[in-house]
């Protein structure tokens, strides 16, 4: 049985990855911009899972599994920083968070 | 090969166009439950590598972990003021150009090195339990330090998470 190339599973990922990339840089709701780093870390777990096939290696998997308890673990202090944020700000955008601006 | 390649571009289809949606909704619930879609199909793209034990993982973890605490935090804020605002950054345009130099640059990158990294044939399709397996001995074997940290960082998380989210600083 013929597997499909990982070629098809990258030009996915990269293409998660730039959808992400245009999210963070565009949008100002600070949620969706940690929404869109999310889009981002699957992108990139989705090339490790491709790769791991490819040289029949479990270590890319492993991997991808580090990089969902990152993701955890980002998303948990992005949040508390987000509340935290608005609790003092009254804001979510990320236009008006300028208080290191000078 | 044929339902392979049907299946993966239903999920592929479903995976940009649900991310698509992620970064245009104005309103953020929107934009969690379209999250929740792309998660969903990522899974299925696990389950279509045969890596059965991330896909279980990726549902338990990412769809039933960060996706419900993602969707507190919006009911938690007030949504109101945000659908109001303007959508996108002033930067827009300048955002959209850099990242279609990006896309352009992995799209060359691929297209011109990529195209010989067919995968080579398989000879046998792995077991639901072998994968579980293979991970877990690879994980607790030759990662056993870095399981270790990641398991302080989720703890320096959680500590971090409460003193963010805590009323008054001290």
């Amino acid at each position: 049985m013929i597997h499909l190339p990982a070629d098809y599973y990258i030009y996915l990922g990269s293409g998660l990855f730039t959808i992400g990339v245009i999210g963070v840089l565009t949008r100002r709701n600070v949620l969706i911009i940690l929404m869109s780093i999310e889009l981002i870390l699957n992108a990139v777990n989705i090339n490790l899972v491709a790769l791991s096939q490819y040289f029949r290696s479990v270590d890319g998997q492993v991997f991808a599994i580090f990089v969902i308890t990152d993701a955890a673990a980002e998303a948990a202090v992005g949040l508390g920083l987000i509340i935290a944020l608005f609790r003092n700000k009254e804001t979510l955008n990320a236009d008006e968070i300028d208080l290191l601006k000078w | 090969m044929m339902l392979e390649l049907l299946t993966f571009g239903i999920l592929a289809v479903i995976a940009l166009a649900s991310a698509v949606m992620v970064i245009t909704r104005r309103n953020a619930v929107h934009s969690v439950i379209w999250l929740t879609v792309t998660l969903f199909a990522v899974g299925g793209i696990y389950l279509l590598q045969h890596a059965e034990f991330l896909f279980a993982v990726q549902i338990i973890i990412y769809v039933g972990g960060i996706m419900v605490l993602f969707l507190f935090v919006v009911m938690l804020v007030n949504i109101d003021v945000a659908v109001k605002q303007a959508r996108f950054a002033r930067q827009g345009l300048v955002a959209v150009v850099t990242a279609a130099l990006l896309m352009a640059q992995l799209g060359y990158a691929l297209y011109n090195h990529g195209r010989n990294l067919g995968l080579p044939i398989r000879p046998e399709i792995p077991e639901v339990s072998q994968n579980t397996q293979a991970v877990g001995m690879v994980l607790y074997q030759n990662y056993m330090l870095p399981v270790e940290i990641a398991s302080i960082l989720l703890l320096v998380a959680m500590v971090g998470a409460v003193i963010m989210a805590k009323r008054k600083f001290e």
